[in-house]
């Protein structure tokens, strides 16, 4: 099993649904994010292209954070999910500094958080909370190994690209363009 | 003309604009655990070399500041955690790609030691020392008959210490700046410099103080030899390492990059000793204490310009 979500920036309006999502389903404190959206306007006036991105935690598959922690409280789970086991993190801050996309955050009751693909909710068949409520429906979840999961059909049929695949890190949040 | 513009609908406190995860207890462990790092594994050296007759101080004096900075550095490695009560978590674990797991239990050991050490060599202190009961005597005796063994565990941890503090660093391929394998011989050497400095000021013996002088010459030529490889190899590298090395070529840590760390803590006690060793007669504590202030000085510029190069996408 590989869990992996598709962000569609074609339809993807940057209304911010999925932020507010995510902070009411998992408690997020106030003035903090697990995801986010990023907005990027390019090009000469009056031809600009705009990108708008929903972004979160990329789950790698070469995760530099669980690598670096050194107690092992960041972890990989069935289907490749990365979390943080709270109980075991020391909030060093050595996974902060070691993620390219800047996905985590210092929670203020000390450990460190992040985006968890609502594991709570896939476990019991549901969607992330982000996906859920998408209002122009632009993101997609699922299993990878499963050829007929949303993400799996929509990757297939459509170009896309992950962030910055340089770093290495084998992400599996991927971009439809 | 051709524009481009990010907006980042994330604000999530010490990651944005850009990371600050680490503040001055980071640098300031990295510089003490380094310069505990140069002095134990000088005193070692030494000691295994049969030398400690001629290098009393940096075999026998310089050592006893070695547990107060490793104290210290462990305390301001305690304040910077988030999470303070789970710290033990440290300690059940072993986690071989995490250098920070491996700093971890370098100071579980290094640190006894150089108590240990420097109970050894309590009476060059306080000549008058009585432990007291027969049993730490006993202890003492049989310490002192495996001390050789104890200066080689020492070197070799004290070596990795050194290391560990630069690699901590260099392991983190998100932040361009650190991502660089010549941190860890830099750090070394650096502490090692800082380590030699320290007898420098404590010896009172004029060939040892000589002598000092001339491996703090020696690591400086090192330490500019390693800065200007690590810079040719950030010009020589992809666009984000190039980013990095512009903060300090022209960039916000230009000024206190090159003033504090190269010029005052390196060029100029280079040159100070350079006097001394010739005919001229400088105070010795001059340079001395520039090469251990440039040697926190380059911490905290590493530590601090570090956090602020960053991958663009």
């Amino acid at each position: 099993m590989r869990y992996a979500m598709a962000v569609d920036t074609r339809k993807c309006v940057g209304c911010s649904d999925c932020v507010v999502a995510c902070q009411t389903e998992n408690d997020v404190p106030i003035g903090y994010s697990r995801d986010w959206v990023v907005e990027i306007m390019d090009g000469t006036y009056p031809q600009l292209e705009e990108e708008i991105r929903s972004e979160r935690c990329n789950h790698c598959v070469n995760a530099p954070c669980v690598r670096c922690c050194p107690t092992g409280a960041s972890h990989i789970v069935e289907g490749g999910i990365v979390l943080v086991e709270h109980s075991k993190c020391i909030g060093c801050g050595a996974c902060m500094a070691s993620c390219p996309y800047d996905a985590r955050y210092p929670h203020p009751n000390g450990y460190v958080d992040k985006c968890t693909f609502c594991e709570h909710r896939i476990k019991n068949g549901m969607l992330p909370a982000c996906v859920e409520v998408c209002p122009t429906k632009c993101l997609y979840f699922g299993d990878l190994d499963d050829p007929n999961s949303d993400v799996s059909v929509v990757l297939k049929k459509r170009k896309s690209k992950t962030l910055i695949p340089e770093a290495g890190t084998n992400p599996q949040l991927y971009f439809l363009i | 003309m051709k524009e481009e513009l990010i907006v980042s609908g994330r604000m999530n406190q010490l990651i944005d604009p850009h990371l600050h995860i680490w503040g001055w207890e980071i640098s300031l462990y990295l510089f003490l655990g380094g310069m505990a790092a140069g002095i134990l594994a000088v005193a070692a050296l030494y000691f295994i070399r049969g030398r400690e007759k001629d290098y009393r101080t940096a075999v026998r004096i310089t050592p006893f500041l070695a547990p107060l900075l490793l104290v210290i550095g462990l305390l301001a490695l305690f304040i910077d955690l988030r999470h303070k009560l789970y710290f033990w978590q440290l300690y059940i674990n072993i986690r071989l790609q995490s250098p920070m797991s491996w700093g971890a239990w370098t100071l579980m050991v290094i640190t006894p030691i150089s108590f240990i050490w420097c109970a050894l060599h309590i009476k060059e202190l306080f000549p008058k020392w009585d432990w007291k009961y027969q049993w730490l005597y006993d202890l003492e005796t049989f310490l002192n008959k495996y001390k050789k063994t104890l200066a080689w565990i020492m070197l070799i941890y004290a070596i990795i210490l050194g290391i560990y503090t630069g690699i901590l660093l260099s392991a983190f391929n998100a932040r361009p700046l650190w991502n660089t394998s010549i941190l860890g011989p830099l750090f070394l050497a650096s502490g090692l410099s800082a380590g030699a400095a320290a007898t420098l000021v404590l010896s009172k013996d004029k060939k040892e103080r000589k002598q000092f002088a001339r491996i703090d010459l020696v690591l400086i030529g090192i330490e500019l030899f390693l800065i200007i490889h690590m810079f040719m190899g950030f010009l020589a590298s992809t666009q984000v390492q190039i980013d990095a090395a512009r903060m300090f070529l022209g960039g916000p840590y230009t000024m206190s990059f090159w003033i504090f760390v190269v010029i005052l803590g390196m060029l100029l006690p280079a040159s100070l000793e350079i006097m001394e060793l010739g005919k001229y007669h400088i105070p010795v504590k001059i340079p001395a204490f520039l090469v251990i202030f440039g040697s926190l000085m380059l911490r905290f510029v590493i530590v601090y310009a570090g956090q602020m190069s960053r991958w663009l996408y």
